[in-house]
């Protein structure tokens, strides 16, 4: 294909994403009134008591706190059950072992978006609805299959020369577990660990059930409310979005990389 | 021979098991000391939860009272017997098809202009990909600031003397459905073009040039050569997809929740909105039970007839 369509099709891709985003940012410098008089127009003067008001005073910092506390443990729980699991499917001969590995990977099949309200029919019999626990243990265990599905080939194929030298320098296979397969599955263990962090991070339906008390909204949950209660207030809502949409930005600015080549190597296996 | 013995051994692991147990004991402890917990919350909160609802399912139960009155399969006749249910099931089904023939063309389409060399190729990988990060509910919110009547999108279709196809993108039962198509494409057509770009990469180029060799047109080319060395990418990308289409909730019920008058309803919308909203716990599990049977359905046909072929080319 010659190269000026190239850039064309890549501006229109560049455009296309950029500009809703963009105007969601601008629009958070800018009064109702601006916004009412001319919807896409620039911050004519720039305003920042939008953006100020939402980080002084409302729930914000609360929702991402809620946020933060869920992903970290969902990912935690989900990557070091989920690493420990695929080790011994990987490493270990027992009989039922595949079997295991199919109940493990059929999860994959019954995602939490299907399953909330059983999860939360579950939660409420185990009086863990309101409970940041009763959020991030049900999304660790629905992140358990793609973990263990992209660790166990990985884990496999770590050569057995290595286990073998640590078994002669006197390592158990657990300590050759903790101490070389972890650090080796390093690149895996970081991949798997994004993959679930966006997902918990970005969840919505099950914290939409889960919880009902406003102090124990997560940030999807919290920018959802506050749209709805401030519906006129085009210019908070915008701002509001704005500081949202930071903290996922700035993880994907950083952490590019694994989250493309994760989600398209698991993708193509 | 003891080297190739050796990594044999790891990567086939169905080898002498007793030579491994009598130099490393202990090892049934050590299993259930690295399986018991995954298997714990796998089981508690993934089958136990498809168990519970199974069970609820054949209840009439508002979450209160004793669950005593036992209503048989009445839950899934009456699910299925709602036009408002079956309506739900055809927007999904529509959501799907139009995943089909639109996006995935315009994923192919853009991929296929976006391969080769490309200056600010990592900086517009980055940008594509945004949208996918975002999070579906931030996504909703965003989209309905931008199509507020005579907002962002009416400006500028106005600017643009495109006044005429102004409407209340929203609000019209009609028109409703697409509006939301369109803002799904927005989110998920990055992550789809950066997969293909990924199997792109993966078309060895003497095969091109073997092509133009044999004075194959660039069209025949793509259209001979390359699309079907893409195959198995695009059979997953379906596979995504439809799954994804089938269970889509955040950016409906935050945008229309369901409406107007159950319009842009889905099976997942559905459920929250009975079982949830409504207390109506059994009859809301019997449909649980129903859109996991869906997708099920379709994972076991679609493996049987589409990926099955992946497989087997991997075997041979």
């Amino acid at each position: 294909m010659r190269a000026p369509w190239r850039y064309l099709a890549a501006l229109v891709v560049v455009a296309v994403t950029l500009l809703p985003m963009l105007f969601v940012i601008l629009g958070g410098f800018r009064s109702n009134a601006q916004l009412n008089a001319s919807p896409a127009g620039l911050p004519d003067p720039w305003l920042f008591d939008n953006y100020i008001a939402i980080l002084t005073s409302s729930n914000f910092w609360l929702f991402l706190v809620n946020s933060a506390v869920i992903a970290v443990t969902a990912t935690t729980v989900t990557v070091v059950l989920g690493a420990m699991a695929a080790y011994a499917l990987s490493r270990y001969s027992f009989r039922g072992r595949e079997g295991l590995y199919t109940l493990f990977a059929a999860g994959l099949l019954f995602p939490i978006g299907v399953a909330s309200l059983p999860v939360y029919l579950l939660l409420k019999q185990l009086h863990l609805l309101e409970t940041w626990y009763g959020v991030a243990l049900p999304e660790a265990a629905f992140s358990l299959p793609v973990t263990i599905i992209i660790l166990r080939p990985f884990m496999a194929a770590i050569p057995g020369e290595i286990e073998d030298a640590a078994a002669v320098d006197g390592a158990t296979r657990l300590g050759f577990f903790w101490r070389i397969m972890i650090p080796l599955s390093r690149p895996a263990l970081v991949t798997v660990a994004v993959l679930a962090f966006l997902t918990s991070w970005n969840g919505y339906q099950l914290p939409l059930l889960a919880f009902t008390d406003q102090a124990h909204f997560t940030l999807p949950l919290g920018v959802a409310t506050f749209q709805s209660q401030y519906s006129q207030d085009t210019a908070s809502i915008l701002a509001f979005t704005a500081l949202s949409m930071l903290p996922a930005l700035v993880f994907f600015v950083f952490a590019e990389r694994r989250i493309v080549g994760g989600l398209v190597g698991s993708v193509k296996g | 021979m003891a080297v190739s013995t050796l990594v044999a051994d790891t990567r086939t692991p169905a080898t002498p098991a007793t030579v491994r147990r009598m130099r490393r004991p202990g090892s049934r402890w050590e299993l259930a000391v690295l399986l018991v917990p995954a298997l714990t919350l796998f089981i508690l909160f993934v089958l136990v939860a498809i168990g519970v609802a199974v069970y609820y399912s054949f209840f009439d139960w508002n979450g209160f009272g004793p669950l005593n009155h036992v209503v048989g399969f009445a839950n899934y006749l009456k699910a299925l017997a709602d036009p408002v249910f079956q309506g739900a099931i055809w927007h999904n089904v529509v959501f799907a098809v139009l995943s089909i023939v639109i996006q995935l063309p315009l994923c192919l389409g853009l991929a296929l202009l976006l391969n080769g060399r490309l200056r600010g190729r990592a900086a517009l990988r980055l940008i594509a990909f945004t949208p996918y990060v975002v999070s579906e509910a931030i996504t909703a919110v965003i989209w309905l600031s931008l199509l507020q009547p005579d907002g962002v999108v009416d400006q500028v279709l106005r600017a643009a003397g495109l006044g005429g196809l102004v409407h209340d993108w929203l609000a019209d039962q009609n028109l409703v459905l697409y509006t939301l198509f369109v803002v799904i494409t927005w989110k998920y057509i990055g992550f789809g073009i950066i997969l293909f770009l990924a199997g792109l990469q993966g078309v060895p180029p003497d095969l091109r040039e073997a092509a133009a060799l044999d004075g194959a047109s660039p069209w025949q080319t793509t259209r001979r050569v390359v699309l079907p060395l893409l195959g198995p990418t695009v059979r997953i990308w379906i596979f995504l997809s439809v799954i994804g289409s089938l269970q889509l909730f955040d950016l409906v019920w935050i945008m229309t929740l369901g409406g107007p008058a159950g319009a842009s309803t889905t099976m997942a919308t559905y459920l929250v909105d009975r079982g949830f909203r409504r207390y109506e716990f059994g009859y809301g599990s019997a449909v649980a039970v129903v859109l996991f049977l869906i997708c099920f359905a379709f994972a076991l046909v679609y493996q049987r007839f589409a990926l099955r072929r992946d497989t087997e080319g991997a075997l041979r």
